[in-house]
């Protein structure tokens, strides 16, 4: 057994565990945030992905010991106030989804690859990317289209910054 | 998956000396085969030893053409390296297409190298850029390293902490990768050196792992080109063949991928 400490979502979270849990379970089990998903379990399907240190990661194939440490961001973590993510807005007003079960692992994915390429992102690069994140409804034509909006969203606001 | 106790060392001696304590330990970097392996339960370490926090492990250093990259280095890490990348952008552009972003930010060079999976792509840069293996007891040479089927030279307990070569005039890896699992059906990565060595390492297709054909090199020593792939021979009978691909079949890969990259270098 394990006693670990992390960061999610901004908050210090601690938690005892077998050495064996996996990261994903220890998420959903442990904290309660069941908005990350388990899909294949198998590192395929992306549907666990979460951030682990700003960077994208699949959490059904870490150990959450681990992960001990270390801050996390999770699909519960990106909505502030009560105001829905731009990549999650985007993917609502995009129909980027039917059933919503790869959701959370798409979302998650498209924040990673935005904050990398900015509005850079291409329709190839996008299509690329998501190779480690699978979809059996879409065929993902829409789940492209909303990162590609959000990606453009995202880098106008940051230019209007500027 | 069967119970594990975890560690947590800050540095290579105290890695090998809890391995050394341990009844059945083995080391963990990034986890992207190892986890899975034990999930299956093919795999049932008594203890694992986490390589990810030890510093010295990690980074990449390039003096002059020499370069060094530390075992915990992340394919990510490897792929986005500007200063890799000027003097030898062909492993940088190997990194960028290994599984998917994920995996990348988890996976490890030493880890890669260490599992030497028969369809893995470093091996096929460490072959070809004749590198060395540095352990925390010795350096081996990249050929005497990759011994068979996930099989290498390390001892029980060894570990690896950096690779380090020499960038080479030209390089460049094309791999033809399984549509679903992106692992290469046959990958090449070829080699120039300024002197005229040639160099040509295939993975994915050899049936006891990565090998170097000496055919290749011959032919492109003499006419670095890619028209002068055209009249090798490649023998099929020690290929490996499976449902995704005949022997035949990846043996005209290896032409194909080795003429691109060879346009590539
Ligand atoms: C979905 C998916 C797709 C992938 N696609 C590809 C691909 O296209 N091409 C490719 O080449 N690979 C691919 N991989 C494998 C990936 O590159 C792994 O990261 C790599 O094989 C293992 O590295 P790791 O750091 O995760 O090692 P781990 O899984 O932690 O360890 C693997 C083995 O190496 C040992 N080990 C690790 N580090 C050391 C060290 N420093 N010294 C001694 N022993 C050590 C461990 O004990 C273990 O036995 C893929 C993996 C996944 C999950």
């Amino acid at each position: 057994m394990a006693k670990i400490t992390m960061t999610v979502n901004g908050r210090q979270v601690s938690g005892t565990c077998d050495d064996r849990t996996l990261l994903v379970h220890f998420i959903r089990e442990n904290l309660g945030l069941t908005g990350t998903h388990v899909g294949c379990e198998t590192s395929q399907c992306g549907a666990c992905v979460i951030h682990m240190d700003g960077l994208s990661v699949k959490s059904c194939s870490i150990l959450a010991v681990q992960a001990a440490g270390s801050s996390i961001t999770t699909i519960e973590g990106l909505a502030k106030d009560g105001e829905l993510h731009p990549v999650q807005a985007a993917f609502k007003a995009h129909h980027g989804l039917q059933c919503g079960f790869c959701t959370p692992g798409m979302v998650m994915t498209a924040v990673d690859m935005i904050a990398r390429h900015g509005s850079n992102l291409d329709e190839a690069t996008v299509r690329a990317e998501l190779e480690g994140n699978i979809c059996r409804c879409t065929g993902y034509h829409n789940i492209v289209k909303a990162i590609l909006a959000a990606a453009a969203e995202m880098g106008g606001v940051r230019q209007a910054a500027e | 998956m069967y119970e594990t106790n975890y560690h947590r060392p800050a540095s290579v001696q105290e890695a090998v000396k809890l391995i050394g304590g341990a009844a059945e330990g083995k080391y963990l970097a990034g986890g992207m085969t190892l986890i899975a392996t034990m999930k299956q339960r093919l795999a049932a370490p008594s203890d694992l030893v986490d390589l990810r926090h030890i510093a010295e492990m990690k980074g990449i250093t390039v003096n002059g053409r020499s370069v060094r990259i530390g075992a915990a280095t992340t394919h990510r890490e490897v792929a986005s390296s500007a200063e890799l990348g000027a003097v030898c952008p062909a492993i940088c552009a190997l990194a960028s297409h290994i599984g998917d972003p994920h995996v990348r930010n988890m996976g490890t060079i030493g880890g890669s190298i260490a599992n030497n999976d028969p369809a893995a792509d470093y091996p096929a840069a460490m072959l070809a850029l004749d590198a060395t293996i540095v352990t925390n007891s010795r350096e081996i040479a990249a050929a005497d390293f990759f011994t068979g089927l996930f099989e290498t030279a390390l001892d029980d307990g060894e570990i690896i902490t950096a690779i380090t070569f020499d960038a080479p005039a030209k390089a460049a890896y094309q791999k033809f990768p399984n549509p679903a699992s992106r692992y290469a059906m046959a990958g090449v990565f070829v080699v120039r050196r300024d002197n005229g060595d040639v160099r040509v390492a295939v993975t994915g297709a050899g049936s006891s792992g990565v090998f170097r054909h000496q055919g290749m090199e011959a032919a492109l020593a003499g006419n670095w080109s890619p028209d002068a792939v055209g009249n090798v021979s490649v023998d099929a009978s020690d290929l490996l063949a499976d449902l995704h691909a005949s022997a035949a079949y990846r043996a005209n890969l290896i032409k194909v991928m080795t003429k691109r990259a060879v346009a590539a270098a």
